[in-house]
């Protein structure tokens, strides 16, 4: 039998997103939900059973709900989606609903929505890089393929460009890609711009786009993000393609979740977040990695803005706690008008050391170092102005000003090779005097014209 | 036979009716994928059940079938070179995705050595050792006879290839198998807990020179996320003085948990005879893992612990993080309706805590035997913020504390241990020890080295509000000296082929190199010579020795001494 088949009508309670039911019987935790209400349809979850009650999380919402006119359904299971290459070139909303005029997305294979935990002796450590083309990126904090690095900005500063380009740009060495974008609560014209960016991969059917926009049900992004993984772990694990996964914004996404907390009446953490978003966000960022034996890999790169800026604001912090490292946006160096703003000193790939070459990291750790020291020589220079520097402290300083023009900053629609990174990295560190260079092995230095 | 059905399910908490007999702690069996669940609450007919897998599917009326025990860990042969879930279950040779169906692979099949130590008529008491298992390594299992239990050996079975199940001796009537059960949440009991007094050496400096530990303590090392936890505690894992590490990922990365194991696999263990994997249990219970799981799995790494404690083994539990099974407490009491204390973690948390870390300690075993479990806990604060409860109630628990600084981290000064905010109350009993093992002056040179540092923490605020030409050249010497201090000695990458692990000569020469430079240092100042003249001296000798020498190569440090008071004399 069709348990969609059985309906029940006895809708106790509406309150903000959520719905209960009596009367139900042999309904399950987390199954997925049906719900006709006035000539329409909603989706739901179930987040608690107790005797004959059950309560959904409306992913639509309740607006408009009348609980005379409204009967639910449960699918008889937690939600399964048809998975695998019918969903490359596609274009839907965040319940993965196409909005591109085709047909619905069918799939050879099904998958559970809420994913099932690697069993992390399968798993194999990340290595290699997914090459961005993205200086600030691929010099001096390494995407590997299996590893999760979120991009932490702010209001204003040109996140989804950066992360639009990277989406556009990525390749894995010439092996089979793909880039499965998630879109939450985004702006129309922000989405319409991520479009127009990612045409070309679209084209080449490398692309998934899943689009929660800002006017969409707040709820639905709750499911968005699970969606474009589950879709991610096929295409890598059984089609054998290195994926990237886009999140943006993990904020909004955050929020979402708050607000199904608040209206369950739950405890409130830090900021009104519940207690388990840490458990919550990880079950999403931890779908990321390789395994042992098979090709393909997940990779992870949630965009957030940090309220105020503040990287002590529980979206940021329990993200920085969960993935391997991240990638700062500054507004000051976005002042300075620099695209992108990356400070490269407060990012950190945690496991670039397994994604780059050797003389790679010998590089990026120069170039921090110098980074640092001209850092301490700016301060300075505010304290006792700049004729009050050493002759070293100066060079520091035309070195920040080559890094900034000549490695950071570039166009958004510039794709840069590794060895056109490296060679602007070399470039600006040829303006420090030799002894400074103490990070670098004399054959390199050699090798690069650097002479004695 | 007792009836027993679900009622609610929200998440991880399932609740239950039954008719029969039901036990506080007991495991259950949940619904058709009878999936694990542990009583937790009991109350007029009606039971609360944290379940250890996903709950999605399970439906009120489901059966729930009790089992009559409690939560227990399978100790035995198998267990070193594995890695295991929360419940203790295998995880090494199972599937790729862990499901309620399938969650892991299994022990069953393998067969073991066993080399009996006991005759029959023979007399034994609990504790007693019947035999040994060889390991696969330097480490044997010694099959003991299981604590209450104790007689004249009936049987003992014959040198040979045995199953985990398999009957090797009968004591007293009752029948001895290779594996033991043991209630996960109950401490082994010991014949008696006496002082510990060895230090456990980490090859870390700053650990073992500023803030060591005994066999047998207990840390806690609170820091914001990024500042450097799991590589330190993986570091020491790797290298450390302990027989048996049991290393459990609790709530963290499943990345981190392949590079761990992979590691281990990788590295020959610097005590000889075979891998490092081959003395460490491992307990992976990743973030994405079911969450109640968490808080079984420190307590399995602290009986499985305490399990080769008994067989006379000095073993280390590292519990990354121990903020992530806190959270799991708080999320389940949360869900039942439970009154939160501060922050929404339950009132119970402080004596959760407590509890973990009492059962760390050394002891004389039933048998006889000297053994220690020692445990060291990252907690992983909010925000960075160390005021909050986890951090707080922990501090009042353990005996060390490393707190690692996001600053120094920021850095990239690494180990971020601060100087200012860590502890070791075990550090008069580690300078007994030190003075009869060669360094009389082991204690003095720690005194020197944390007020070099806390002066000049001093010195540079000062320096920040006048500058540094506001100072004296004695107080320049000072803030010269605890520069070479944090980078010539305090520094220590993980990632160094030489220096990643650091001998107790090596350490003590560096520490001695940096007062040595700093004594003539002061004196020159005091002299009058300008602070700019020995400021400008190139110490990279020095700075660099750490990284050139091997890791027991004081004999390169001295001599690197040497070079820079000659260079400093020279300069005179
Ligand atoms: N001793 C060390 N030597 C070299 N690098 C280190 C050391 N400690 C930390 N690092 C660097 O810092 C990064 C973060 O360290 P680690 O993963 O231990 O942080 P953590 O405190 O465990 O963070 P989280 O709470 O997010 O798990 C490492 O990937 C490495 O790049
Ligand atoms: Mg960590």
């Amino acid at each position: 039998m069709n348990p969609l088949a059985v309906s029940y009508t006895a809708v106790r309670e509406l309150s903000g997103p959520l719905l209960v039911v009596s009367g139900v019987a042999g309904v399950g935790w987390d199954e997925y939900v049906e719900i006709h209400t006035g000539g329409q349809v909603r989706h739901g979850l179930v987040l608690a059973v107790a005797g004959d009650l059950a309560v959904v999380q409306v992913l639509e919402g309740t607006f408009g709900m009348d609980p005379a006119e409204t009967a639910v359904r449960f699918a008889g299971r937690p939600l399964r989606i048809d998975v695998g290459p019918g969903w490359l070139g596609r274009t839907c909303n965040g319940r993965g609903v196409p909005i591109d005029d085709g047909p619905p997305v069918l799939g050879p294979r099904e998958a559970a929505v809420a994913g099932a935990p690697m069993n992390p002796t399968r798993r194999q450590p990340p290595a290699e890089p997914v090459l961005t083309g993205v200086s600030a990126i691929d010099g001096l904090t390494t995407l590997v393929r299996g590893q999760k690095l979120p991009i932490f900005s702010r209001a204003g500063l040109p996140h989804l460009r950066l992360a639009t380009q990277i989406a556009a740009q990525s390749t894995a060495g010439g092996e089979p890609f793909a880039v499965v974008f998630g879109g939450l609560g985004l702006t129309h014209a922000d989405a319409d711009a991520v479009r127009d960016a990612l045409a070309g991969r679209a084209a080449a059917g490398e692309l998934t786009i899943l689009l929660n926009t800002a006017d969409d049900p707040v709820i639905e992004r709750i499911l968005t993000p699970r969606l474009a993984l589950t879709i991610a772990e096929d295409l890598a694990f059984t089609e054998g393609r290195h994926v990237l996964v886009v999140l943006t914004d993990m904020t909004s996404y955050a929020e979402a979740v708050r607000e199904v907390s608040a209206s369950r009446g739950e405890i409130p953490g830090r900021r009104a977040y519940p207690g388990y978003l840490y458990s919550d966000l990880a079950s999403l960022y931890e779908r990321c990695g390789r395994i042992s034996g098979r090709r393909g890999s997940v990779t992870v790169l949630p965009v957030l803005t940090m309220p105020a800026g503040d990287i002590t604001h529980p979206v940021p912090d329990l993200t920085g706690y969960i993935t391997e490292g991240q990638v700062v946006l500054s507004p000051e160096i976005a002042a300075a008008g620099v695209y992108p703003p990356v400070d490269a000193l407060s990012s950190l790939s945690r496991l670039m050391r397994h994604g780059a070459r050797p003389d790679h990291l010998d590089v990026a750790a120069q170039v921090m170092a110098a980074l640092a020291r001209a850092r301490q020589a700016a301060e300075l220079a505010d304290l006792v102005g700049p004729g009050g520097l050493s002759a070293t402290d100066r060079h520091y300083r035309e070195f920040e000003s080559l890094y900034l023009t000549g490695l950071l900053a570039q166009s958004p629609d510039e794709c840069r090779t590794l060895e056109e990174t490296l060679r602007r990295a070399w470039q600006a560190l040829s303006v420090l005097p030799r002894r400074e260079l103490v990070l670098l092995p004399e054959h390199e230095l050699v090798a690069h014209g650097i002479k004695p | 036979m007792s009836t027993a059905s679900v009622t609610r399910v929200d998440g991880p908490m399932v609740e239950v009716t039954h008719s029969g007999r039901l036990a506080m702690h007991e495991l259950v069996e949940i619904g058709p994928d009878a999936l694990p669940g542990e009583v937790v609450a009991i109350r007029d007919g009606r039971a609360t059940v944290q379940a250890y897998e996903y709950t999605g599917g399970l439906r009120p009326a489901d059966r729930v079938r009790p089992t009559g025990t409690p939560l227990t860990a399978r100790l035995g042969p198998g267990l070193l070179g594995r890695v295991f879930d929360g419940l203790l279950r295998p995880l090494s040779g199972g599937p790729v995705w862990l499901l309620p169906q399938t969650p892991g692979g299994s022990l069953d099949g393998q067969r073991w050595d066993f080399e009996p130590g006991v005759r029959e008529g023979q007399r034994v008491d609990e504790g007693a050792v019947l035999g040994t298992v060889p390991g696969p390594g330097p480490v044997a299992y010694r099959i003991m006879v299981p604590p209450g239990t104790g007689g004249t050996v009936d049987s003992i079975a014959p040198a040979g290839k045995y199953g985990a199940d398999d009957e090797i001796a009968v004591v007293g009537g009752a029948s001895m198998r290779l594996t033991a059960r043991w209630p996960v949440r109950v401490p082994r009991p010991v014949r008696e807990r006496r002082p510990a007094d060895t230090p456990l050496h980490t090859g870390q400096r700053v650990i073992d020179l500023l803030f060591p530990l005994l066999k047998g303590s207990t840390v806690a090392v609170p820091g914001g996320f990024g500042t450097g936890k799991t590589v330190l505690l993986q570091q020491i894992a790797k290298w450390c003085d302990a027989d048996v590490i049991v290393y459990a990922g609790c709530g963290e990365r499943g990345n981190e948990m392949a590079d761990v194991v992979t590691d281990l696999f990788a590295l020959a263990d610097p005590r000889g005879g075979g891998r490092l994997a081959d003395r460490t249990v491992a307990i992976a219970n990743t973030s994405n893992m079911p969450m109640m799981a968490r808080e079984t799995g420190v307590h399995s790494a602290v009986t499985v612990a305490e399990y080769f404690r008994d067989m006379g083994y000095d073993v280390l539990v590292i519990a990354d993080s121990t903020s992530r099974w806190a959270e799991a407490l708080r999320e389940f009491a949360s869900r039942t309706g439970m009154l939160p204390a501060e922050e929404g973690y339950p009132a119970t948390l402080s004596s959760a805590l407590a509890a973990f870390y009492e059962r760390a300690g050394a002891v004389m075993t039933l048998g006889g035997a000297r053994g220690s479990v020692t445990i060291i806990g990252a907690v992983s604060p909010p925000g960075g913020d160390l005021t909050e409860p986890v951090t707080a109630q922990s501090e009042r628990f353990v005996r060390g504390l490393w707190t690692l600084d996001r600053d120094l981290a920021y850095a990239r000064h690494y180990p971020a241990v601060s100087w200012s905010g860590s502890f070791a109350r075990d550090a008069l009993t580690i300078a007994a020890w030190q003075v009869s093992h060669g360094a009389p002056d082991w204690a003095a040179d720690r005194a020197r080295m944390l007020s070099l540092l806390a002066e000049a923490d001093r010195l540079t605020a000062l320096a920040e509000l006048i500058g540094v030409t506001g100072l004296a050249a004695p107080e320049r010497a000072v803030l010269l000296t605890a520069r070479l201090m944090r980078d010539a000695v305090l520094r220590q990458s993980a990632l160094s082929p030489r220096d990643g692990y650091c001998g107790r000569a090596k350490g003590l020469a560096l520490a001695e190199a940096v007062l040595a430079v700093g004594d003539r240092l002061r004196r020159l100042a005091e002299e009058g010579r300008p602070a700019e003249s020995f400021e400008a001296v190139d110490f990279g000798a020095l700075v660099r020795v750490r990284d050139t020498a091997g890791p027991d190569d004081d004999a390169a440090v001295v001599t690197a001494c040497d070079t820079v008071l000659a260079g400093l004399a020279a300069e005179s």
